[in-house]
């Protein structure tokens, strides 16, 4: 079982510097889609079925969709075109990479791996059951004001894209 | 696990690969005697007896031809294209219960590759990776009209998707569960889920009609008013690929469907047909074979209905298409969802 978690790390962190370093933005999308697969492949491993599966709906399914359609309509036509980085972009680049690396540093250095009790441990605890139990006795309030926020944004892009009067698409 | 269990599953897994890959490539076939016969033509006959080596002469004329690829197309994302659509297409039949349990030596043996408990939201996961295939290939094509034709696809599809969930939503409500094997269970004999999920059905029904991209919602090809959509650069197998996959994803949908609502392996007068054979390996068997023959009766149904549908309603325009899935399909399922939970309440609340 190690195992498989290092090759799928290994698989994520290197689809995941794909991501960064494609030259081609499509290339890019479909590096990302490949880590949420990966990413879905240990929530797996975790026994969290359900998660897996709403992660590949979700983001894969949807979102990547139309980060896909958005970059095919902005980018077509010139796949090959690849504009030098000014000095400036450059230096402010390096900067930014620095700093978030020693943060990333500095959060790191006193983390300790947390431990987990074997013997007590409820391997059944990520099964769809389980997580709707929780989330609707538990965190119930949590979960209702996160499915208002999702609301508000549907009225809010319904708002925007709503025809004007006397706008005519067609 | 076992390990005779193990080579079982594989076993399994590659028959029910090899028979989703048959019945698409005898799906071309129908559709084409099914075509002949509603125009009142007579179809493929040259190619063996009756014309039912006519799948196998289109698949050999396809590979023999020329292979094209576009100059300045993105070269692997155009031949990787046709392989997701492929993949995707025969990777749900994996969740789907062909029929109950066979005993045989004493061993359980289930018709179904996998069952996990999340079985619906699986099928639905895949369903909504389908739609990367087309937009791939229609990309990697470098043509504003396969480009065109793949944000066709893409938007129809994200947006019957949405029906399509909140249709099931219902399902799911009545039968708790999300695994298809339950479900399946649940609708003992007759007891079918369309007795109680007529709206919910026929707004999956529509979606199913959209998703796989057939008429009257096959705007993402369209061949005889506009440019022949996000495969018009591909020729020879890998567009044979895409049209294949469209037939297997039309049998999948058919499975599902037949899962869901039609009852999957169970048949009318089941348990009298059971407690009729005297010993009890026997009679389980026998029903769950004749369950078997059930199953894919019923999805023979649905890949007739399809190609019925096909060669006798007119295609859609594209507003049209979009008003039909957002304005009209979403708001009646969750009027369906909401029925469904007041009549589960009612039901609680009275017995």
């Amino acid at each position: 079982m190690e195992n498989v978690f290092y090759f799928l790390a290994s698989l994520t962190l290197l689809c995941a510097l794909m991501v960064v370093l494609s030259k081609n933005p499509v290339h890019s999308i479909i590096f990302l889609i490949i880590t949420f697969f990966t990413i879905s492949a240990h929530y797996i491993l975790l026994n969290a079925q359900f998660l897996a599966a709403v992660n590949i709906i979700v983001y894969a399914g949807a979102i990547m969709v139309l980060f896909l359609f958005v970059i095919m309509f902005l980018s077509v036509g010139k796949n090959d075109h690849d504009p030098k980085a000014s000095a400036v972009t450059r230096i402010t680049g390096t900067i930014a990479g620095g700093l978030l690396f020693i943060v990333m540093f500095a959060a790191l250095k006193d983390a300790h791996v947390g431990t987990y009790d074997a013997e007590n441990f409820n391997s059944q605890i990520g099964m769809v059951e389980n997580l709707g139990k929780v989330l609707f006795t538990k965190y119930l309030l949590p979960f209702e004001l996160a499915s208002v926020l999702f609301l508000v944004a549907m009225v809010g892009a319904v708002m925007l894209g709503k025809k004007e009067t006397g706008e005519r698409h067609f | 696990m076992e390990s005779v269990d193990l080579i079982y599953k594989g076993i399994f897994i590659l028959v029910i690969f090899g028979i989703t890959l048959l019945i698409a490539t005898y799906s071309t076939y129908f559709e084409r005697k099914i075509a002949a016969f509603i125009q009142d033509r007579v179809g493929p006959n040259r190619a063996g007896p009756f014309g039912l080596l006519q799948p196998l002469a289109d698949a050999g004329k396809l590979f023999f031809k020329e292979e094209f690829i576009p100059a300045k197309a993105n070269k692997a994302l155009f031949i990787i294209g046709p392989g997701i659509a492929m993949l995707v297409a025969t990777m749900s039949s994996a969740v789907i219960p062909f029929g109950d349990m066979l005993i045989v030596g004493g061993r359980e043996i289930w018709l179904q590759a996998i069952d996990v408990n999340i079985g619906v939201l699986y099928v639905f996961g895949i369903v909504s990776l389908g739609v990367y295939g087309l937009m791939i290939g229609g990309w990697a094509s470098n043509n504003k009209f396969s480009l065109l034709g793949a944000i066709r696809a893409a938007s129809q599809n994200i947006s019957y998707e949405l029906a399509m969930g909140l249709s099931l939503i219902a399902v799911l409500m009545m039968t708790g569960s999300l695994s298809l094997r339950e479900i399946a269970e649940q609708q003992q004999g007759f007891n079918w889920n369309i007795w109680y999920q007529p709206l919910g059905f026929i707004i999956f029904l529509v979606c199913a009609f959209a998703e796989t991209n057939r008429t009257p919602f096959d705007l993402p090809e369209s061949e005889a008013e506009l440019i022949g959509g996000y495969h018009t650069e591909y020729g020879s197998m890998k567009l044979g690929m895409y049209l294949f996959a469209e037939y297997i994803n039309i049998f999948v949908v058919s499975a599902v469907m037949s899962t869901l609502y039609f009852g999957a392996y169970n048949f009318p007068f089941m348990e009298n047909l059971r407690s009729a054979i005297s010993d009890p390996v026997l009679a389980n068997n026998v029903v769950t074979l004749v369950g078997v023959a059930v199953m894919f009766a019923k999805i023979f149904a649905f890949i007739f209905f399809f190609m019925w549908v096909r060669w006798t309603l007119p295609r859609f325009r594209y507003d049209q298409l979009m008003k039909l899935g957002w304005q009209i399909l979403i708001p009646l399922a969750i009027l369906n969802m909401v029925l469904t939970g007041g009549a589960i309440l009612l039901k609680d609340s009275l017995f």
